[in-house]
């Protein structure tokens, strides 16, 4: 189990596209995963306020429902996403760290079920949720 | 009444073209992607031009889901932006310089977006094409879809919702 954690720790890192957005992986293990994405000006969406781009947001979580899925004790090896749907509360605050945390709660032999939300310093008030399917494949 | 002539070409796409560059050019995230706007008439193609840095998936090499899921988001609200200013682009009520400086111009803004992964993306350029299938007062309803080398397999396709902008509301 320890060794599952480790190697999704390292799978997740070693993404390119984690590495231009600057994820950090801050929790894993038991089908749940956090991870942080600090605030970048390249990924501003809209340039008269500096708040961050939902596509951003979609890629830490979908990010982080995989490396959820990864490290459930029933999952095997890798995964990929079949389906994913995000729901865009309000907007995060222009130089705030994200913080996203999913939770892989239901994994059949073939799908994981996956919810997430996105946080920035206000914990309380999500600024998106996402709730995802995903592929379970084999070593 | 005769007809009043025709715009000559070069002015009706210098116009057009400006307008759609300043839309993309003034979003960071969307130049951090790369993402690039081929436009014929009003209709407007997303070109996501590969980079080592979009790959989700090392091994295979694959596009990261998060990635795919922005460029149709981005598609989606280029396309819905453009279609909702291009009368007033026409009519010269906006001007290019404007869609980046003025601050009365206000985006759609998401609200809801469910992206269906159907092939993992190739490791080259992909496009994508927004569909409207409603646009109202204040939400509309939009479809996309991508593709890499054949238009007729679809690697992704997804559909949102978003909120309109408002038009300045009457005091009293």
């Amino acid at each position: 189990m320890v060794d599952k954690t480790v190697l999704a720790r390292q799978f997740i890192e070693a993404i390119p596209h984690a590495r231009a957005l600057n994820l950090t992986l801050t929790h894993i293990g038991e089908g749940e995963a956090e991870i942080t994405l600090p605030y970048n000006e390249d990924l501003i969406g809209d340039p008269r306020t500096g708040v961050i781009h939902g596509g951003a947001i979609s890629t830490i979580l979908d990010t982080c429902c995989g490396a959820a899925v990864m490290s459930h004790p029933s999952a095997p090896g890798g995964t990929a996403t079949i389906d994913l749907r995000i729901d865009y509360m309000r907007a995060a605050k222009p130089g705030q760290t994200i913080t996203a945390s999913a939770t892989c709660y239901h994994i059949t032999r073939n799908v994981a079920f996956v919810r997430a939300t996105a946080v920035d310093n206000d914990k309380d008030l999500p600024v998106a949720t996402a709730a995802g399917s995903f592929t379970v494949e084999g070593k | 009444m005769a007809r009043p002539r025709p715009e000559p070409v070069q002015v009706v796409k210098q116009r057009r073209d400006a307008a759609l560059r300043a839309l993309v050019d003034g979003v960071p995230y969307i130049r951090f992607l790369n993402i690039g706007f081929d436009r014929r008439g009003d209709e407007l193609t997303g070109v996501l031009h590969f980079d080592d840095k979009l790959i989700g998936n090392p091994f295979l090499p694959a596009i990261h889901g998060g990635v795919t899921a922005a460029f149709l988001e981005v598609t989606a609200v280029i396309t819905l932006s453009w279609e909702h200013m291009f009368p007033s682009i026409e009519s010269g009520e906006i001007d290019a310089e404007a869609i980046v400086t003025d601050k009365s111009i206000r985006f759609p803004k998401t609200i809801d977006f469910t992206v269906d992964y159907l092939r993992s993306g190739l490791p080259r350029d992909a496009y994508a094409r927004a569909f409207i299938s409603r646009s109202g007062r204040r939400y509309a309803s939009v479809r996309v879809e991508a593709w890499q080398d054949n238009h007729a397999k679809l690697f992704a396709q997804a559909s949102g919702h978003f909120l309109m902008p408002q038009p300045p509301r009457d005091k009293g």
